[in-house]
């Protein structure tokens, strides 16, 4: 067992714990950003100008009538601002743009008095629009080739040959909805200037430090003249990971230009409508499957709806290239990326980053072609995992894939599998209109940002006299737990019990250069800063205690609040007079803990390396019944087994397993983002922007029976107490009830009907699946058969690979940060 | 402006409101009742519920001027006397809740449901709650934490 994965005795990492807010949140208590307005004084409104078009140029901008509005204060334009006027990180994203590029895009803010009158300010703003051709849907844009970034390409292996030798060889085209957030607590900012002219932001942000280096760079400030504080987030999902900075830059730049607080806060029509989305897209694909259902070469091209800036579409693109492969063994593979440029919100980071939109193409190939290839789709899937000594196509060995086999056989038991089949087949020969459907489906997913730079974390800890512990990491919370994780990782390290620690809000001016609370990483990277922290200050302590104690300071144990020798009869310290004892022996009581993952490479211009620290594994099954006559359906039962390693929290993370299966099953049946694609001058205007049109999962989808399991035995070696990060992977659990429902609608029709179903499979594309299993019978116009089938579009030589600036020489990175 | 005069959480308040100021505005902004919170604008997600004389109303979807000469009730004083009151208390100890935002509207809603029918079953608290929405945890705990505090309150009354 390694030192950083091995626990001491009675820990209070793997105790069930509350939520550590929720006295806070069940009493109304809990503060978010948009809480501190009612305590702040003089505070100013900001309020958005947005665009009525998909594309144009401004050609004129007259903020005069506005200031005639009263209570309004002053408007900020692109004149306002005394450094980089851009929002983001690649320089393509103007905070004050003079170049329309969506539908909503904010072209000023107005400065108010109350939120009414920033709001008829903004009214009253006049701005004249050329309007520019659009370009919206990703098919648009393929044809128009509207791409932007790289286009890396992963390669293994001669996909020719592999195609060639394939008994069976399908191809066809895939295309999928993206996915709006829909974090109950929208972007906030409050910003102030404090004395000196030092910047404080206070803002809803999973990536404090980027939020404060936008800051700066917006008000041609240096970092420490910036400090971002995060109290809390009322949910994230990775869309507070990129999004929220110039939000924050707003209000920053109103607050030093007002001299007051400012504070941004989003309605929900203007959350929706201006910032970025979960990826849609595109896929085709060539499969071939050698005459027992093996996968022997896939060859696709995918190319994602970027929206109108990069954002995070790179990393999200590498991710899904990397993840295409889920759980399965692939020999010959070839898989392209591009991104394209469409006048849409920037779409961005969401749980699992690119991942789940790389699984679900080849998840949707094997629903697909199972029925195709005369195979049972979980025999079909159950047959192509890896097995030891396998390596994934960016040439990453395949660390316990028996894990995924452990956790398959654990729910085909405990879900009782076969006699349901059983039931479900008697069920559907006996009912004409209803049929149900039951399907299994694995994930498997890499954890550790892609990007190597970004697996480091910090944290500071502090002992006070008193025995009293604060810490302070780099994470942030938004409801998934890694706050609760740390204490009790802090506790555990300093063998206390977890009343003595509290934590602290994060902030810049504490903990500096963090990375995004994203990747599902939290934990493993803060926990091993916090770890770290607590071990400095624990050693020093061992030295005092081993002096008073009289034996080694490698013997002392810190355990429940009592510090003793080894040997179980030695005297014992209480924690706190141990303190006040090093206190005044001025042994330094607090430290500075730094982590990073070890032994991660990775080369993106060849698209090869080891990214992942580990995998996660997971397995769902999930029982559904649809109506012959609607499409409706309802969720039946669905049983988890779930690779947590040792978890650090139980009750945190069986939460984070139900609510990302739940969010995933959104994002897949439910969820439908529509945007105006016709020539109409609405062109480009996001249709559903209330949660009245955009439908999120509620109770009543919840599935009727729902057996949430922690894989057991499932150590890791290479984490923090031997657990593993939970946040995204279970939302690709989801997929089990995509394949129900395909099984299903398949169902209507003879056997061996392969259905086409769309994504999301509301109740109306299930029930177009079911018309096409009627009408089509045995025929499947969605998947051609034979080899070379359709070639999926290949690069044409002259677009760069993904080469990111923290993967450059050093020498250029330097010339690089210069220019800012 | 229009004068309003409203009992919340106990305390008696006058003030001076604007006709189309929201319940939720005024209780957020004027009297710093930040407990309860506003998600969607569009009375579909139940974050920003409270009790309007004892029955649970979505404060986004009612003026404060029809809270006039009426009581209040937010998830601020949902606590007597220093105790938890059950539902809060089961929300808590079921992990109901994760960022915590929709936490006081369902608890709001949840005793309204539990009002009107003290021992639901499955099917009726996931009906009774239907209005509410939570982002982050998948229900299944908002479920089992409202059968606890069912539960307990039966307990406690027997
Ligand atoms: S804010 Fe009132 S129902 Fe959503
Ligand atoms: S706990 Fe986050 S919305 Fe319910």
């Amino acid at each position: 067992m390694s030192a950083l994965s091995e626990r001491p005795a009675n820990p209070v990492v793997g105790e069930t714990v509350p939520h550590e807010s929720a006295a806070l949140h069940v009493t109304g208590r809990a503060l978010y950003t948009d809480d501190l307005v009612a305590r702040t004084r003089d505070l100013l409104h900001g309020y958005p100008v947005q665009a009525p078009h998909a594309h144009a140029r401004v050609t004129r901008l007259d903020t005069a009538p506005a200031l005639a509005v009263p209570g309004v204060v002053r408007v900020l334009t692109a004149e306002d601002v005394p450094g980089v006027n851009d929002a983001g990180i690649k320089h393509d994203e103007p905070l004050f743009p003079s170049e329309v590029m969506y539908f909503g895009h904010a072209v000023c803010w107005v400065l108010g008095e109350t939120l009414e009158a920033a709001r008829l300010g903004a009214l009253a703003v006049e701005v004249d629009y050329e309007p520019l051709p659009s370009v919206v849907t990703v098919r648009e844009a393929i044809e128009a080739g509207s791409f932007q970034g790289a286009q890396p390409t992963m390669e293994r292996g001669d996909v020719e040959a592999g195609l060639a030798r394939a008994e069976h060889v399908f191809s066809g085209e895939f295309e999928f909805a993206g996915q709006e957030h829909f974090y109950l607590e929208t972007h906030a900012s409050i910003a102030q200037v404090d004395e000196n002219g030092q910047v404080f932001v206070q803002s809803s942000t999973q990536h404090p430090t980027e939020t404060q280096d936008i800051v700066a760079h917006v008000l041609g400030l240096h970092a420490h003249e910036v400090t971002v504080q995060c109290l809390r987030m009322g949910g994230g999902f990775g869309g507070k990971e990129m999004q929220p900075h110039g939000y924050a830059a707003v209000a920053a730049l109103g607050a030093t230009l007002t001299g007051r607080p400012v504070r941004v806060r989003l309605n929900r029509t203007q959350d929706i409508t201006m910032t970025g989305k979960r990826h849609g897209f595109h896929a085709t694909w060539r499969v071939g499957f050698d005459a027992e259902g093996r996968l022997q070469a896939l060859d696709a091209t995918l190319t994602s709806d970027g929206g109108w800036s990069l954002d995070l579409s790179e990393p999200v693109l590498a991710r899904a290239l990397c993840h295409i492969d889920n759980a399965y063994w692939i020999p010959d593979v070839r898989v392209n990326g591009r991104i394209s440029k469409t006048n849409k919100t920037s779409q961005t980071a969401f749980r699992g980053f690119g991942g789940p939109q790389g699984m679900l193409v080849l998840e949707d190939i094997l629903g697909r072609c199972a029925p195709l290839l005369g195979i049972d789709p979980a025999d079909l899937r159950r047959r192509n995992f890896y097995t030891e000594g396998q390596a994934t196509p960016y040439g990453q060995p395949v660390r316990h894939p028996d894990r995924a086999v452990a956790a398959w056989d654990q729910v085909v038991q405990t879900g009782d599998v076969d006699s349901r089949r059983r039931e479900i087949a008697a069920f559907n020969a006996a009912h004409q209109h209803t049929k149900r459907a039951l399907a299994i489906t694995p994930v498997k997913f890499g954890i550790s940002f892609n990007l190597t730079a970004f697996n480091q974390a910090g944290a500071l800890v502090h002992v006070y006299k008193d025995g009293s512990v604060l810490i302070n990491h780099g994470g942030t919370e938004m409801g998934q737990g890694l706050h609760t994780k740390m204490l009790q990782v802090a506790a555990t390290t300093l063998g206390v019990p977890l009343h003595f620690v509290r934590l602290a809000p994060t902030r810049t001016d504490k903990v500096p250069n963090t990375s995004a609370t994203a990747a599902s990483s939290g934990a493993d990277l803060n926990g091993g800063a916090v770890k770290n922290a607590c071990e400095q200050i624990r050693e020093r302590l061992a030295q005092v205690a081993g002096g008073r104690l009289g034996v080694p300071p490698a013997d002392v144990r810190f355990e429940g609040g009592r510090v003793r020798g080894l040997a179980h009869d030695t005297d014992e310290i209480r924690w706190a007079d141990l303190v006040t004892q090093a206190y005044f022996q001025r042994v330094q009581l607090w430290a500075a803990g730094f982590y990073r993952t070890e032994g991660l490479h990775w080369d993106s211009t060849v698209f090869r390396g080891e990214p992942f620290k580990y995998f996660a594994y997971g397995v769902a099954a999930a029982e559904v019944e649809v109506d012959g006559f609607t499409g409706a359906y309802r969720t039946r039962r669905v049983d988890i087994v779930h690779d947590v390693g040792d978890s650090l929290s139980p009750l945190v993370d069986l939460g984070q397993i139900e609510g990302g299966f739940v969010q995933g099953a959104g994002w897949l049946t439910l969820e439908d983002l529509r945007w105006d694609e016709s020539d109409r001058p609405t062109r480009g205007r996001l249709a559903t922007q209330a949660a009245s049109t955009y439908k999120l999962p509620s109770f009543s989808e919840m599935p009727e029976e729902f057996n949430v399991a922690l894989l057991e035995k499932a150590h890791e070696e290479g984490a923090v107490y031997g657990s593993k990060a939970v946040g995204e992977p279970p939302l690709m659990l989801a997929f089990s009830v995509r394949e129900a429902l395909r099984q299903a609608a398949a169902a209507f029709g003879p056997p061996g009907t392969s259905v086409d179903l769309a994504s999301p499979a509301t109740p109306e594309a299930v029930f177009w699946a079911v018309e096409q299993a009627r009408a089509r019978a045995a025929e499947h116009g969605h998947v051609a058969e034979g080899f070379p089938g359709m070639v999926p579009p290949q690069p044409n030589g002259d677009v760069p690979r993904y080469h990111p600036r923290s993967e450059r020489p050093p020498a250029e990175q330097h010339a690089l940060s210069a220019e800012v | 402006m229009t004068r309003i005069s409203v009992r919340v959480d106990g305390v008696d308040y006058t003030d001076e409101v604007e006709p189309r100021t929201l319940l939720v505005h005024y209780l957020r902004e004027q009297l710093g009742k930040t407990g309860t919170v506003v998600g969607c604008d569009t009375s579909n997600c139940g974050a920003c519920t409270v009790h309007l004389d004892g029955r649970s109303v979505k404060s986004c979807n009612v003026l404060a001027v029809q809270a006039d000469g009426h009581e209040v009730t937010t998830i601020e004083g949902l606590a007597t006397g220093g105790e938890l009151h059950p539902v809060p208390q089961a929300f808590h100890e079921c992990h109901a809740l994760q960022c915590g935002y929709c936490t006081p509207g369902m608890i709001m809603q949840a005793v309204d449901v539990l009002r009107e029918n003290p021992d639901p079953s499955e099917e009726e608290i996931r009906l009774g709650l239907e209005g509410n929405l939570c982002r982050c945890t998948g229900y299944h705990n908002i479920v089992r934490a409202v059968r606890q505090a069912a539960g307990a309150r039966e307990g406690a009354q027997a």
